[in-house]
């Protein structure tokens, strides 16, 4: 008895499996080439997903319509451009150098360098001290 | 110990962190500023839901301010805005058009028949393709478009009486 149970379940996981790849994979290049951009953009009904992991209701229309925009034989820039004149640079996981992101750019390295200046002033400092010190002992 | 200027640098370090965590607390995250703005409507055209023989198009729209409300049957932030729409429609006096995202015909009607229909005209965007030109990420969500048919405002979420009367009524005025 509870054998069959199990291979009934088994099954019909079986058959659940199936029916999604039968779903998604229709052009095996198209798919591929969505599965990459969408990993680069954000579904931006849960802001800390992208599209490709998303499963709410936009974006799976957004997926649907970048589906049709690679069928339409736009490219990847294209497509990206598509929505971010809907959207905003925000659907972009990798914002665009421009004026208003270049702290978002520039900033880490301005604070590396920063600490570098901190780090060379402490230690210039110290050797001065040390200089100070020994010649006291002399 | 002598009290020397650099005491104060871990201070003046946590006033500013305090000033970015306090400007932070007022910013809303879900508020994209939409990239639509100042930029013309995208254009469609569409069947009206109450009249099937007659259709409605933003190109038609030319010459006039008036407002896009997107909105569903299953939108509960949609059903607290409801009632300022109502009074709304009847105050404002431009068009208010009502576009019905992602939704079944018969249950957005549902809605306007037992609460009443605040729209001038009523469209359907049934498989969200509209939304997606205009850049629709969260219902409700309403545009003011002026007669050059320019996206002016966009208002994310439900219309409040202040939204409605410190930004909204202002705007209208202005455009006219």
């Amino acid at each position: 008895m509870m054998k069959k149970i199990f291979s009934v379940i088994a099954f019909t996981c079986l058959l659940g499996l199936n029916a999604n790849a039968q779903n998604i994979g229709n052009d095996p290049v198209i798919e591929s080439r969505l599965k990459a951009l969408s990993q680069e953009l954000r579904c931006l009904v849960c802001q800390n997903q992208t599209l490709a992991d998303s499963s709410a209701p936009l974006a799976e229309d957004l997926r649907r319509e970048i589906r049709e925009l690679i069928a339409k034989g736009m490219t990847d820039e294209e497509i990206t451009a598509y929505l971010v004149a809907r959207y905003g640079d925000f659907v972009r996981y990798r914002p665009p150098l421009k004026s208003q992101t270049a702290i978002l750019w520039a900033g880490p390295m301005l604070l590396l360098f920063a600490g570098f200046g901190m780090l060379l002033i402490t230690l210039r400092r110290r050797n001065a001290l040390i200089a100070n010190d020994k010649d006291t002992e002399e | 110990m002598k009290f020397q200027l650099k005491h104060l640098v871990p201070l003046s370090i946590f006033l500013v962190l305090l000033g970015f965590l306090m400007v932070g607390l007022k910013l809303d995250p879900h508020e994209v500023p939409s990239p639509l703005i100042n930029k013309p409507a995208p254009l469609f055209e569409q069947k009206l839901m109450t009249d099937a023989n007659q259709t409605f198009s933003v190109e038609k729209m030319r010459g006039q301010v008036w407002l896009l409300n997107v909105w569903a049957s299953w939108c509960t932030a949609c059903r607290q805005e409801h009632p300022l729409l109502m009074r709304m429609s009847q105050e404002i006096g431009i068009p208010l058009v009502g576009l019905d995202y992602k939704d079944t015909d018969a249950e957005g009607m549902d809605v306007l028949t037992k609460f009443g229909n605040p729209y001038t005209s009523l469209v359907a965007d049934v498989e969200g393709r509209v939304g997606i030109d205009y850049g629709v990420y969260g219902v409700p969500e309403t545009y003011l478009i002026d007669k050059a048919g320019i996206i002016r405002y966009k208002q994310i979420g439900p219309i409040t009486e202040e939204v409605l009367y410190t930004t909204l009524i202002p705007l209208i005025k202005g455009l006219q």
